[in-house]
C-alpha cells in the first residue's frame, strides 16, 4: 500500500493535496451549527447528480413523453419513485441549505477581504443554480412546470429592443414546447452541471488558499505556533471529519422525514398543478414560481413597470455579488460589530422571507405595498450596510477565537 | 427573536393554501388505504362508472389487481373491457374528439386527480350534483361550478336537489346554500351512497401515489436507522473532540 501511493506520489500530488485539503487543513476550531451547511450542500449536490444519473435512464424529454416517463418512474421503474422524490426534494433541501450557508457568510463576514473571491464563486454557484433548478422544473411536464417557465422566459420580453428575439431564442420555438424541453433538458443534465461542479471545486480551492473564517471572524492564521501551525486550528480529519459525519445525519433524518412523509412538501416542493400534463391552452389559475424563486419574484411584481421590474430582480441578485465591496468595516463577525449593523441584518432577513410568503400569494393591492415595502428593506440593507460601514463603532475582537 | 420570528414564518407558510375555485365548504374524506375491501368496491365503481370516459393511463391493470389483492383472473373477467393484457395501460377506448364534442372537453385522465385536486374535493365533488335544468345534462355542481360532466352516480344517488335555507343576514333575507338532498329514487340511501364515493375516492388516492404505504413503512425503518446512526456519529464526535481545548 505504502509502496502504492509513493509510487502515485512521485507522478501526482496525491498526500500533498490530500494533506492540503483534508489531513492537514486547519479549520478553526470554533466553528459551530451555522458552519455544517457547506458540507451538507456537497452532500446534497452529489446526491442530485446520482439520483438525476439514474432518473434520466428512464427519463424521456419529449412533448408527448415526458409527463408520462415520471410517472412510469413513479410507478413501474424498481424504486423510481425513491429516486425522483429524492431527487424533487434534494432540489428544494439545496435551497435550504444554501440559503442557510448564504446567511452564515453574511453574519460572520465571510466575504470580506481576503475571502472576496470565495463570495464570488459562491454567487456564481448560487445563480447557476438558480438556472439549473429552474430548468429542471420544466423536465417534468406538468402545468406548472409549463407556465412557470412560460412567466419566467417571458420575462426576457421586457428587455427592449432584443426581447423578443431573445425570448425566441431562449425557446427555440414560438411557444415553449417540445424543442424547449429538448435543450432546458441538455443543459440541465449536462451543461449546468459540469460548471456547477467546477464552480464549486474553485469556490473550495479558493476557501482553502486563505483558510476559512469563524464566527469571531479573526484569523486564526495570525497566531501560530512554533511550527507553524495555527494555534486555534485544528486538521480537518478526523475532527470535522466526524462532526460533519453527525450533521450530515441529522440533516438526512429532516431531510428523509420530509421525503418519506411529505414528498410534495406540503404543495411547495412539488406543486399540485404539477400532477396535471402541461397543456398551452389551459392557464392554471394561479402562476406561482417554486418557493426558492418567490423573494425575488415578489420583488419582480412590487415594481408596476415590467422592464423596471425585471431590472430591480435583477439588481437584487446582481446587489450581492460586490457585498464584499460595500461592507467597508474592518471587523468581520457580528459579534463584534455595532447594534445598527444587527438590526439591519435582522431587517433583512425578516423582509427576505417576507417576500418569501408574497411570492406565492396571489397579488393584492395590500399585499403589494408590502412586497414593495419589504423590497426596500431588501436593497435597503446594503446601501446602509456601505453608508454605516465605513465608521463603524465595533467592540474590540479577542487575540484567539473564544469558545 | 429571530429564532421566534423563523418559527412564526415557518409555522404560517403551510396554511397559505393555493388558491382553488368554488367557495363550498369541502367534506373531509376519511380514506382508508389501508382498507383493501374499500379500495376493490373503489376499484369495481370506477370501473363501471368512470372508465367509460375517464382513463387511469399512467397505470396498469396488473399492477392494480395485485396492491388491492385482486385475483388477476378475477380482474381479467369483470374489471377489464377494452379486451386488453392485464399487463397494459389503463386506457379507455373513447376518442378525444368525440368527448370534446360531446361533453364540451375531452374527460380528462383520474390517474393523479387525487393529487391534483386533493382527496376531499373529489369526495366533496362527487356528492354535491344537484338538478339544474338550465344546464345540458341537467345538473351542476357545488364545487364545479357550470361542469360539463353529467351526475353518472344518479342511479345510486337518485336525483340530487341543492337545499336552500332563508336566513337573516345583515337584515336582508337571503338565500343560503346548505347542503344536497336526494329524492330517494336511488339503488343506495344516503349513508350508502356517501360510503360508495369515500370507496371511490379511496382507490383514486391509491391511483395517484401506488407507493405511498410502502413509502411510508420504509420511512420509519429508515428514520429509526438514521435516529440510532446519529447517536453514535455524536458519540463519535464527542469522543474525538475531547482533546480539543
Amino acid at each position: 500500500m505504502k509502496a502504492l501511493i509513493g509510487w502515485i506520489d512521485e507522478r501526482i500530488p496525491l498526500t500533498k493535496t490530500y494533506n492540503k485539503h483534508v489531513g492537514q487543513y486547519p479549520t478553526p476550531k470554533n466553528f459551530n451549527f451555522w458552519y455544517i451547511f457547506g458540507f451538507i450542500a456537497m452532500v446534497v449536490l452529489v446526491n442530485q447528480i446520482l439520483t438525476g444519473i439514474w432518473l434520466t435512464m428512464n427519463y424521456n424529454p419529449s412533448g408527448d413523453g415526458a409527463f408520462a416517463s415520471i410517472e412510469y418512474i413513479m410507478r413501474d421503474v424498481e424504486y423510481g419513485w425513491l429516486l425522483r422524490y429524492m431527487h424533487s426534494t434534494g432540489a428544494s433541501a439545496f435551497f435550504v441549505v444554501i440559503y442557510l450557508h448564504m446567511y452564515r457568510g453574511l453574519i460572520y463576514g465571510s466575504y470580506q477581504k481576503p475571502r472576496e473571491l470565495i463570495w464570488l464563486f459562491g454567487m456564481l454557484i448560487f445563480l447557476v443554480l438558480m438556472a439549473e433548478a429552474f430548468m429542471g422544473y420544466l423536465l417534468p411536464w406538468g402545468q406548472m412546470s409549463y407556465w412557470g417557465a412560460q412567466v419566467i422566459i417571458s420575462l426576457f420580453g421586457a428587455i427592449p429592443v432584443i426581447g423578443d428575439d431573445l425570448t425566441l431564442w431562449i425557446r427555440g420555438d414560438y411557444v415553449i414546447s417540445g424543442a424547449t424541453l429538448n435543450r432546458f433538458f441538455a443543459l440541465h443534465v449536462i451543461a449546468l452541471p459540469l460548471v456547477l461542479v467546477m464552480l464549486v471545486f474553485l469556490h473550495i480551492v479558493a476557501l482553502h488558499e486563505v483558510g476559512s473564517n469563524n464566527p469571531d471572524g479573526i484569523e486564526i492564521k495570525e497566531n501560530k505556533d512554533e511550527n507553524g501551525w495555527p494555534k486555534d486550528g485544528i486538521p480537518f480529519h478526523p475532527y470535522f471529519t466526524v462532526k460533519d459525519l453527525a450533521a450530515i445525519v441529522g440533516f438526512l433524518f429532516f431531510f428523509c422525514w420530509v421525503m418519506f412523509f411529505f414528498p410534495d412538501g406540503g404543495g411547495y416542493f412539488l406543486e399540485k398543478p404539477n400532477f396535471e400534463a402541461a397543456n398551452p391552452l389551459k392557464t392554471p389559475d394561479h402562476i406561482a414560481p417554486v418557493w426558492y424563486f418567490t423573494p425575488f419574484y415578489a420583488i419582480l411584481r412590487a415594481v408596476p413597470d415590467k422592464l423596471l421590474g425585471v431590472v430591480m430582480m435583477g439588481l437584487s441578485i446582481a446587489v450581492l455579488f460586490v457585498l464584499p465591496w460595500l461592507d467597508r468595516c474592518k471587523v468581520k463577525s457580528i459579534r463584534y460589530r455595532s447594534t445598527i449593523h444587527k438590526l439591519n441584518i435582522a431587517q433583512f432577513v425578516i423582509c427576505f422571507i417576507i417576500l418569501g410568503v408574497l411570492g406565492v400569494l396571489p397579488s393584492t393591492p395590500a399585499l403589494t405595498l408590502l412586497a414593495q415595502i419589504t423590497s426596500f428593506g431588501y436593497f435597503a440593507y446594503f446601501l446602509l450596510l456601505w453608508i454605516y460601514s465605513k465608521n463603524e463603532k465595533t467592540k474590540p475582537l479577542p487575540d484567539r477565537v473564544t469558545k | 427573536m429571530m429564532k421566534n420570528v423563523f418559527l412564526a414564518l415557518a409555522l404560517l407558510v403551510p396554511s397559505l393554501t393555493f388558491g382553488a375555485g368554488g367557495n363550498v365548504h369541502l367534506d373531509k374524506a376519511n380514506y382508508d388505504l389501508t382498507d383493501n375491501a374499500s379500495l376493490q368496491n373503489g376499484a369495481k365503481l370506477f370501473m363501471n362508472y368512470c372508465f367509460g370516459c375517464h382513463s387511469t393511463q399512467y397505470q396498469r391493470y396488473n399492477r392494480v389487481a395485485e396492491d388491492l389483492g385482486i385475483p388477476v383472473k378475477l380482474m381479467e373477467e369483470n374489471l377489464i373491457f377494452t379486451g386488453v393484457k392485464p399487463g397494459e395501460l389503463m386506457e379507455n377506448a373513447i376518442q378525444e374528439d368525440d368527448a370534446a364534442k360531446w361533453f364540451g372537453a375531452p374527460a380528462p385522465d383520474l390517474t393523479l386527480v387525487a393529487r391534483v385536486r386533493g382527496a376531499d374535493w373529489v369526495y366533496t365533488y362527487l356528492r354535491t350534483f344537484y338538478v339544474d335544468e338550465t344546464r345540458p345534462f341537467g345538473v351542476n355542481n357545488k364545487v364545479f361550478p357550470s361542469v360539463g360532466m353529467p351526475h353518472v352516480l344518479q342511479e345510486l344517488q337518485g336525483v340530487p336537489n341543492a337545499v336552500y335555507e332563508t336566513r337573516m343576514i345583515d337584515g336582508e333575507e337571503q338565500q343560503i346554500y346548505v347542503g344536497i338532498e336526494s329524492d330517494g329514487s336511488g339503488e343506495m340511501s344516503d349513508d350508502e351512497y356517501d360510503h360508495a364515493v369515500l370507496d371511490l375516492v379511496n382507490f383514486l388516492v391509491y391511483s395517484a401515489e401506488p407507493i405511498q404505504l410502502e413509502r411510508k413503512r420504509l420511512g420509519y425503518w429508515v428514520l429509526g436507522f438514521l435516529f440510532i446512526f446519529f447517536i453514535i456519529s455524536y458519540l463519535l464526535k464527542k469522543e474525538y473532540w475531547r482533546d480539543v481545548h
